[in-house]
């Protein structure tokens, strides 16, 4: 049994061989090809990949994001410059072999998504409510503990008014994205801890948008950028890792 | 792929791991949740947002061990109730 195994990145087309790139572990990356399909792939150490080892490591965020980092590198490197269409993190095989017997046997579905995604790229938008710290003045101070809490009360109802109207503001900018886009797709709102911002967010939405509306998507996120209620932040372009399953069609 | 003249379009790089290109938490929601999903040879459930919910729980837990407010309308209620007690 081989002490290694086959990571599987991505699956491309027209990428002949890729050479100074290194994968998960520091491994070179190099390609597979059966019929015109091409498998990015690299060896990784199979202890580190071992099933039960897989699922404790997942847990591990250190190697979790060093994971993450590496197959993002190796993906967004290689779709630069070709068609691809990124797997799930951590897909690997016994061997070479049984990677290309995965791409002949797939042949057709692999053809399909690439095809979906050939001309487009993955758009990110994330939509914060802008915050209003209206902190009350020194002289406003209130005279009672009553007061205090009901001076309180209102600045809650209003941060959950002022959270409505950023809802619908949001909804409008996906409504004008979506137009634009050959699919959207939907991701967990970031919770401010994670996101590392103060304001809360309203919209985490991915767009599937053809290469040549991207003057039109910037301009449309410029249009919002004075905006009173929402502050809206655009990332890409990803390799189109929200549309690339197999599956699912254009949602 | 740079903007028309606007600094303020450029893609972000931001927060946690924020020397990085990437947001990690960004590329967690595409990289567990996206992708094209084949049975590998060693098969684990990637159940994708449970998994990024346990590891960045244990990131949250790591970095801010505070307590939770609640969410805003909880807050305002608990405020109501305050409100009520200090009243009466």
């Amino acid at each position: 049994m081989s002490d290694t195994l086959t990571y599987v990145y991505a699956i491309a087309r027209d990428v002949g061989t890729v050479s100074g790139l290194r994968g998960v572990g520091g491994g070179p990356v190099r390609t597979l090809e059966i019929d015109g399909v091409t498998a990015v792939v690299s060896d990784v150490d199979r202890g580190e990949f071992e099933e039960r080892a897989l699922e404790e490591r997942l847990e591990d965020l250190e190697w979790l994001a060093a994971t993450a980092r590496a197959h993002h590198h190796v993906v967004d490197t290689v779709g630069r410059d070709h068609l691809v269409a990124p797997l799930a993190l951590a897909t690997v095989y016994f061997d070479d072999d049984r990677v290309r017997s995965v791409l002949a046997e797939g042949r057709e579905t692999f053809a399909a998504v690439l095809d979906r995604l050939a001309g487009r790229a993955e758009w990110g938008i994330k939509v914060y409510a802008r915050g209003r710290r209206s902190a009350p003045a020194e002289e406003d101070r209130p005279r009672s503990g009553a007061e205090y809490l009901r001076a309180r009360r209102k600045a809650l109802r209003d941060t959950d008014s002022a959270l409505d109207d950023a809802r619908e503001a949001a909804g409008q900018v996906d409504d004008a994205v979506t137009a634009l886009a050959a699919a959207t797709r939907a991701h967990r709102l970031q919770d401010a801890q994670l996101s590392g911002e103060t304001d809360p967010m309203v919209l985490n939405q991915a767009y599937l948008l053809p290469v040549e509306r991207v003057d039109e998507l910037r301009a449309l996120v410029a249009s919002y950028a004075d905006h009173p209620r929402i502050r809206v932040e655009l990332t890409g372009p990803w390799v189109p890792y929200s549309f690339a399953q197999a599956a699912q069609g254009a949602s | 792929m740079t903007g028309p003249g606007s600094g303020e379009l450029e893609p972000r790089a931001t927060t946690l791991f924020g020397d990085e290109e990437v947001a990690l938490v960004d590329l967690l929601d595409r990289l567990l949740a996206g992708g094209v999903v084949l049975a590998g040879d060693l098969t684990i459930s990637l159940a994708g947002v449970d998994l990024v919910r346990i590891s960045l729980r244990a990131l949250i837990t790591s970095i801010s061990p505070v307590e939770r407010p609640g969410t805003l309308a909880a807050r305002a209620e608990r405020a109501d109730r305050e409100l009520e007690a200090g009243d009466g």
